[in-house]
């Protein structure tokens, strides 16, 4: 009922009125640039933050007893070698794809709605790419040697094994790692010397001086920074496919039923689209109401966005429809043991709630009103996320538990360290999370700018 | 008693205060048309057509990102080969030593790599940034060339203000600062 009013966020349908269409450029810097340059935080900022400050050195603590004590901190036994981790890795990866996705994608299509959304989504793809190229480390029983999948002249006369899925994982993802962070600060830059010419403190007109290179706006700066953008956008789409196919070739390239399919790259890309436009809107939502964004951020983005994770809805029930059907279709007999096992066996109970959250939950956006419902979006994006996750400790566990001979059959036990290496490293990406918006524009102001132009000329 | 390097003129830059994109295209065609050197605009988003107007030659960005993209992907490749054919061969389940299929996966990765890199270093080559200090920050109203006005900037030593106010006549400009470096 008091949808009308301002900070409608928590209830009902998003109010309508998209960008004012009469907003001057100044105005619309305004209310994306106050945030962090004016107004002071508040008081629910403030608890968010401590709360996961605490979180992020529980990270680090867990990370430092790891390190201290083992792997065997963890669940992990001889069958199930991978656990948790990778698990993780997979899951945060795969959220750290819709960033540079939406960007790139949306930029090459003309899609202009993105203007509203890109920057947030490439800092959530950075910080969740980040903490995804933990786990792998993280996993090794050896972690201070990972470098030696480097190909570095070194006294031993070692080159990496070119042939194994995992050097390829490794360079797949540190150059999405450089890429993206690449990408983002590129975007960053213009939006970067507005902060500077508005900051009033002298500190922060140092810092944001600084990092924006000393940007000026000339027409020769505007003419490479897009014709530099637009490059990195067409290579950034092949790259995120390329990543993620990288980690579904991880499992793809060994000899395990159930991991030894076909389908595993485009199924895991999809997969990784699918959580990553999933958690797009989760912090869409939260960043709407935080920073007052309401004019910038409308009902119109949570539609489109809506379908997006409708689409990718449908196509994960077509990859698991495709992935029992070749199972029960190609007639081996470790692959139908296995397929048997998904629904009979120790994990079945987890296997169906993971086919509700994936599958069926998200099957609600077909209603219109429930693409415009941030409730609604909410909960179901907050789903989605969570059957993301089991999807991927499901294709770990269901896989490694049932080895070929009845010895190497052995059931998964999370310990508390696993749950507090996970619980704390989303608190850590919130804790990151958290300082962007304080540091810096969360929308592209440039960008927006020349569109509400652009629209203003159109009506004109 | 002619000095053998005449001593240039001093190197004023006029700006010129608009306040929308539209009549800062004008005036850069009017300038261009004038034969005017030295022009250059400074506003808060990329406007399409400012390029021409102003007659920038097409930057070479894209060229940069191509050859840097096909250097660092060669040179993985052979990396690999060399590696893997010549200097550590090992016989990994009866696979080809040359698998050249396996060796394109790092060599894509390569190639984004590299075009990325080089094409930042060329946009910093291009733009001469990062420069911290540029005299057209102490003009007057310069800050909202980031936020909401849109600035032509003439360095031409042979027009002087009054010759350029002329010149954009009826154009309605808000300001016209002269900055000397």
């Amino acid at each position: 009922m008091s949808a009308s009013a301002a900070g409608a966020g928590t209830g009902g349908a998003v109010p309508q009125p998209p960008l004012p269409p009469q907003a001057s450029p100044a105005e619309l810097i305004g209310i994306v640039a106050d945030p962090v340059l004016v107004r002071h935080p508040g008081r629910r900022w403030w608890i968010a933050f401590g709360v996961t400050l605490l979180l992020t050195l529980g990270l680090g603590g867990c990370v430092a007893w790891l390190f201290i004590a083992g792997v065997g901190i963890w669940g992990i036994n001889t069958p199930v070698v991978w656990g948790f981790a990778i698990a993780n890795f997979v899951w945060w990866l795969g959220i750290g794809h819709a960033g540079t996705l939406i960007s790139a994608l949306l930029l090459i299509t003309r899609q202009h709605w993105r203007a509203s959304i890109n920057r947030f989504a490439e800092a959530m793809t950075l910080f969740a790419a980040s903490i995804a190229g933990l786990f792998p480390i993280l996993h090794l029983g050896r972690p201070y040697r990972f470098y030696w999948i480097l190909p570095y002249p070194n006294t031993m006369e070692f080159w990496p094994q070119w042939r194994s899925a995992l050097v390829w994982d490794f360079a797949a993802i540190s150059t999405y790692l450089i890429f993206s962070l690449l990408f983002w600060y590129w975007g960053l830059i213009p939006d970067l010397a507005t902060m500077r010419d508005r900051a009033r403190s002298r500190a922060a007109q140092r810092v944001y001086g600084a990092l924006s290179l000393g940007w000026r706006g000339s027409a020769r700066h505007w003419q490479r920074h897009d014709a530099l953008y637009r490059a990195m956008a067409a290579l950034a789409v092949p790259l995120v496919v390329s990543v993620h196919s990288v980690v579904g070739m991880d499992f793809a390239a060994s000899l395990m039923p159930g991991w030894q399919e076909t389908i595993f790259p485009p199924y895991f890309v999809i997969g990784a689209m699918f959580s990553g436009f999933a958690m797009v809107v989760t912090l869409a939502i939260l960043l709407r109401r935080g920073l007052g964004l309401e004019a910038v951020i409308n009902a119109r983005h949570f539609d489109a966005m809506g379908k997006i994770v409708l689409a990718g809805s449908v196509a994960m029930g077509i990859s698991y429809l495709t992935e029992w059907f070749t199972a029960w279709y190609g007639g081996g007999r470790a692959e139908r043991t296995h397929l048997g096992y998904l629904f009979t066996g120790d994990y079945a109970p987890l296997y169906f709630i993971m086919l509700s959250c994936n599958v069926l939950a998200p099957q609600i956006l077909w209603l219109r009103w429930a693409r415009r419902n941030l409730v609604a979006l909410f909960i179901v994006t907050i789903v989605i996320n969570v059957g993301m996750w089991l999807e991927r400790i499901l294709i770990i566990w269901n896989t490694l538990s049932l080895g070929h001979l009845p010895s190497m059959h052995h059931v998964f036990y999370p310990t508390f360290w696993d749950w507090a290496t996970l619980g704390c490293s989303i608190g850590f990406f919130a804790f990151l999370f958290l300082c962007f918006v304080r540091l810096f524009p969360a929308v592209a102001m440039h960008d927006l700018n020349k569109r509400l132009h652009g629209e203003k000329v159109a009506r004109a | 008693m002619t000095a053998s390097a005449p001593a240039a003129p001093p190197r004023h830059v006029l700006l010129v205060e608009f306040r929308d994109p539209e009549t800062l295209l004008d005036a850069a065609r009017r300038v261009r048309e004038a034969g005017l050197q030295g022009l250059d605009a400074h506003t808060p988003f990329p406007i399409d057509g400012m390029t021409e107007a102003l007659g920038l030659p097409p930057t070479r960005v894209r060229l940069a990102m191509l050859l840097g993209g096909i250097a660092s992907g060669a040179f993985v490749y052979w990396l690999q080969w060399f590696s893997a054919v010549l200097n550590y061969p090992i016989n990994s389940g009866g696979r080809p030593l040359d698998s050249w299929p396996v060796f394109l996966v790092p060599t894509f990765e390569a190639v984004v790599l590299g075009a990325t890199l080089s094409g930042i270093v060329a946009f910093l080559v291009g733009c001469g940034l990062p420069r911290l200090n540029h005299p057209a920050f102490a003009a007057h109203g310069f800050a909202r060339a980031s936020q909401d006005r849109f600035f032509l900037a003439v360095a031409d030593p042979q027009v002087d203000a009054a010759r350029l106010a002329a010149l954009l006549d009826r154009l309605g400009p808000l300001a016209m600062r002269e900055v000397v470096p």
